[in-house]
């Protein structure tokens, strides 16, 4: 065992004070000097501050996130690994995650939204999977803020620029604009990729003597605590100031390394395989040796840099992207060496796993770091926050954060106004700037309720979504999570695939405040309820916590990620009506509700509670529609979310292959707003020939199915004497609004 | 009917070309690397969709030096056919194998849709099965694709029926509003002199399908199968 390291010249004395800098409390430092029986060494304090932080550690969540069902009988692979991945049929598995990137696009929108697309990629085919799809969930300001419109466009950009640039096609998304989100947009990126079940590769390192291999792009100084200083905090007036912690991403670089890591995969010779994401070489050095119980050293003379003069420090925590780390069998490392030289990519040995379970740098010749791996990664503090429900007062205040009330509009104005709405109208203008077909596997793309992907020489195919629900969650941040989870899983259910499994962003504010806290235990509560009562396991996941600026928080965000399945994806739905003369057919499972509704956030309405959600009638619903697509007995369904139902009619009528009309009767229960308006309840809008009503009712039982009118050739929207609109007129305003903010055509 | 599709590094749709040409068309295609020089013997070459390089200079100013690329303008100076559809149809511009060049669209937007063109000259090896006149739903996928060439050359193209592909609105009509990226003349596709050249903007290879949207695109590739095979008895006799 080599002596304990020693500081080097020119370094920082370690002491309280330097960790405090670094972001460690008092009780850390203390837990640090006891774990080494010794002071670190400011390398080494650098490497506790970013593997400790929030952002790595999960100090906060990880007690919570156990509650998580995640496993099932579809799940392939353990905990543990980066990303999880289901059997989908046929041999193949998909791979998916879904990851914050949030304050530093907040800081620098266009590198910021990019480099969140390829850390995720990297995630994937790290696996051993080729990705296929991209998604991506946005929460920007309101577009009175006067960032709003930059941020846009910045985020907009590099999600373009990144992921058009690596043939990722994306593929579906959500976009919000709150004032909620102001000062703290949200960026979470989306990432999914399949691999024949028998390629799926490890994490774990094995066989002490084996050397470790960096490959991909050399080491620069950015990104130097991302993941601590600018991930793991709030923001205030100084954040502009952290721009230089924000990572600049290189897409070309990246597609070089999705092809030479698959092509690399297939010689046999790599025995794990990890990208250098947050905290960069460090987490994926000792976390790879600690899933082994085993050790590793490396050399930093022989890590390729950008400039010559990094210290030990920056190389251990820079977070330059487009970087792998790799352990291989001893004696063939060549093999390897020969696919990323073909592909023009560093790939060059720096160390070796080593048996005494240590994780030791050395740079010229000196150890610069020398720590028992267990205490960087497994010996993270676990936090069991204190957790306090707000006063009924704040959480009236809360739920009442919609416009003031004003005199009812006339339901035609009413739904124009709607259409209008940038929450509800066409993001047409968003997704026109993403390849969403390259790969060829892109049966329905942005704009339907769910992306759907066939699985090339197989009848299988994948349904996709991503959804959240913030305004629910700001008043019942149980019932919003649960919410988030139905809504996505009927989005997928709604194209005929049997919701699968899902990946989850937390995005909630600091929890190291109760009321904080507590919202994100509610919120986990939620998702672990909806997902074991629907059947779809949780298996990734990344949770971001301190999305707050200047002491305010944002609304509670857990975004779902659902991935469903197809047996045969021929029979895919869409949201559009079709046929002239088809049935259109509402199934409820309850009833609908202006809380947290677009409507109440236009227009105003009472505060009221959100009503409870019954899982059981929520599983029926999305039976019904998975049997009802298989059986063909339908020809579209649409979920009916932002707008209500009314928003859901008109854009059943916009199909792209041909407008269509609709005409709903008058009476039965009666057109009052919260009918044609309301959300919050799970319904889905369906049409289907006359023929099969009966069977449709058998299907759904017990749950409420109800003939409401039928589809028409003529391209009117009639709902009884309340609303009898132009279509075409219609889909203007839906089309238009969103440009028309940002003030681009 | 042999196909080699070329993979630049950075080449996004050479996968998709293969799947079109090979799995959809049933055509003996195969994936030719750009560090190589041989062809591998095949009778149409691909330069497929990307960023080649990344694209960080000009779009395929770089892939226009790699190796393989010396052997594409041999074989295109014999005659033989060369298809490059849109980093494709960059990469041929920079080679000097099709004049003009493409430049930023109008939008400075990358821009990913269906669009409508009308074919121009139906009497070309790339455009033979289809009508003249014709209107092909096609996809296209690009940032920079606005066609650019100094206007007496354009009118040169034109009076050569060079101009292969125009975008156009649904009812065939040239306008401002169906031109997606400013293309001068809205032009979406040229071919050279020798008309065994042709550059396009949008992607044949995503549109022959119906389950992925449509099949306009096999009008591209059927006319050059049908082109290979009114030539063979020539070859073989």
């Amino acid at each position: 065992m080599s002596a304990a390291p020693i500081a080097l010249p020119g370094e920082p004395r370690v002491d309280l004070a330097e960790a405090r800098a670094h972001g460690l409390s008092a009780e850390e430092y203390a837990a640090i000097e006891r774990l080494l029986g010794r002071t670190p060494t400011f390398t080494e304090l650098g490497v506790f501050s970013v593997m400790w932080s929030e952002h790595c550690s999960y100090k906060s969540s990880r007690k919570h996130l156990r509650m998580l069902p995640m496993s099932g009988p579809n799940v392939v692979g353990g905990p543990g690994e980066n990303a999880g991945a289901i059997d989908v049929g046929d041999g193949w598995v998909a791979v998916f995650k879904i990851e914050s990137h949030n304050h530093p696009s907040y800081v620098e929108p266009y590198q910021g939204a990019a480099t969140g697309v390829g850390g995720i990629l990297r995630d994937i085919f790290t696996m051993g999977a080729r990705p296929i799809a991209s998604m991506n969930s946005l929460k920007f300001g309101s577009f009175d803020h006067p960032r709003t419109r930059f941020l846009v466009g910045g985020v907009v950009g590099g999600i373009g620029g990144y992921g058009n640039c690596v043939g990722v096609p994306t593929v579906a998304g959500e976009v919000m604009f709150d004032a909620g989100y102001n000062g703290n947009i949200l960026v979470n990126a989306f990432a999914l990729g399949l691999a024949r079940r028998e390629d799926l590769q490890s994490a774990r390192a094995r066989g002490a003597g084996n050397p470790v291999l960096y490959v991909g792009s050399a080491t620069g100084r950015d990104g130097i605590h991302g993941a601590s200083l600018l991930a793991s905090a709030e923001f205030d007036a100084e954040s502009e100031s952290k721009r230089p912690t924000v990572q600049v991403g290189d897409p070309f670089t990246e597609k070089l390394l999705i092809e030479a890591c698959l092509e690399a995969m297939k010689t046999g010779a790599i025995v794990a395989i990890q990208d250098m994401g947050a905290a960069g070489l460090t987490s994926s050095s000792s976390e790879m040796a600690g899933r082994g119980g085993l050790g590793i050293e490396l050399d930093l003379d022989r890590v390729p840099l950008r400039e010559a003069d990094l210290t030990p420090y920056e190389i251990l925590l820079s977070e330059s992207q487009e970087r792998m780390l790799i352990v291989a069998e001893r004696g063939r490392e060549a093999e390897l060496q020969a696919v990323f030289a073909k592909w023009d990519l560093h790939a060059l040995v720096i160390g070796q796993v080593t048996g005494d379970g240590r994780w030791r740098t050395l740079h010229r010749g000196r150890v610069v770091a020398d720590l028992p791996v267990g205490a960087i990664s497994d010996d993270a503090p676990v936090y069991d926050r204190p957790a306090r429900a707000p006063s009924a007062i704040d959480a009236l205040a809360a739920a009442s954060e919609s416009a003031a009330e004003t005199d009812a509009p006339a339901p035609a104005a009413a739904l124009r106004a709607l259409l209008g709405s940038p929450n509800v109208a066409s993001k047409r203008w968003v997704y026109r700037q993403y390849d969403s077909i390259v790969r060829s596997n892109t049966m329905v793309g942005p704009g339907s309720d769910a992306a759907v992907l066939r699985i090339k020489d197989s009848r299988r195919g994948l349904a996709l979504k991503v959804d959240s629900n913030p305004r629910a969650c700001a008043i019942d941040p149980y019932i919003g999570a649960v919410a988030a989870v139905c809504e996505a899983a009927r989005n997928v259910a709604c194209a005929g695939a049997r919701p699968a499994g899902i990946s989850n962003c937390l995005n909630y504010g600091n929890p190291e405040r109760p009321e904080i806290m507590w919202q994100f235990i509610r919120g986990v509560e939620g998702l672990r309820d909806a997902a074991i009562a629907l059947g779809t396991p949780v298996i990734s996941g990344n949770v971001s916590f301190y999305n707050e600026t200047e002491g305010r928080a944002i609304a509670p965000t857990p975004v779902i990620a659902m991935v469903g399945t197809f047996a045969d994806v021929r029979l895919h739905l869409k949201q559009y009506f079709k046929i002239a003369g088809d049935a259109v057919v509402v199934v409820r499972s309850a009833a609908p509700s202006y809380a947290a509704s677009e409507y109440a956030a236009l227009f105003g309405a009472p505060p009221r509670p959100l009503a409870p959600i019954d899982l059981g009638r929520e599983r029926r619903l999305l039976d019904g529609l998975v049997e009802c697509a298989e059986r063909r007995l339908i020809r579209s369904a649409h979920d009916v979310s932002e707008g209500g139902l009314a928003v859901a009619l008109a854009e059943a009528c916009f199909n792209p292959a041909g407008m269509m009309g609709v005409e709903v009767d008058a009476g039965e229960g009666g057109h009052d707003g919260e009918v044609l308006f309301g959300e919050g309840a799970s319904t889905v809008v369906i049409s289907a020939p006359i023929e099969n009503i009966e069977v449709i009712h058998q299907v759904f039982a017990p749950l409420e199915v109800r003939r409401i009118g039928r589809v028409t050739a003529a391209a009117r929207l009639t709902i009884g004497a309340a609303i009898n609109e132009d279509l075409a007129a219609l889909k203007q305003i839906y089309e238009t609004a969103l440009p028309g903010r940002l003030n681009r055509p | 009917m042999k196909w080699g599709v070329v993979r630049f590094p950075g080449s996004l749709d050479d996968a998709d070309a293969l799947h079109a040409l090979g799995e959809v068309l049933g055509q003996d295609a195969a994936m030719l690397w750009h560090k190589d020089e041989v062809l591998g013997g095949a009778e149409c070459i691909v330069l497929p969709g990307g960023f080649s390089y990344g694209d960080y200079l000009r779009c395929g100013a770089i892939a226009r030096f790699s190796p393989i690329m010396r052997s594409v303008a041999r074989f295109a100076a014999e005659g033989g056919l060369v298809i490059g559809i849109c980093n494709g149809f960059q990469i041929l511009c920079e080679a000097h194998l099709l004049p003009g060049a493409l430049m930023r669209n109008r939008s400075l937007a990358f821009v990913c849709d269906f669009v409508t063109v009308r074919v121009e000259n139906a009497a070309t090896p790339f455009t033979r099965a289809a009508r003249a006149g014709e209107i092909l739903r096609l996809p296209i996928k690009h940032g920079e694709g606005c066609y650019v060439a100094p206007e007496e050359e354009l009118r040169a193209m034109e009076e050569r029926g060079q101009v292969l592909l125009r975008y156009v609105d649904e009812s065939g009509a040239a306008s401002d509003a169906a031109n997606p990226n400013g293309s001068m003349r809205s032009i979406a596709g040229v071919a050279n002199q020798g008309f065994n050249v042709f550059g396009l903007m949008p992607h044949p290879e995503h549109a022959v399908e119906m389950a992925l949207g449509g099949e306009d695109g096999r009008r591209i590739f059927a006319s050059i199968i049908a082109g290979a095979a009114s030539a063979a008895p020539r070859v073989s006799g």
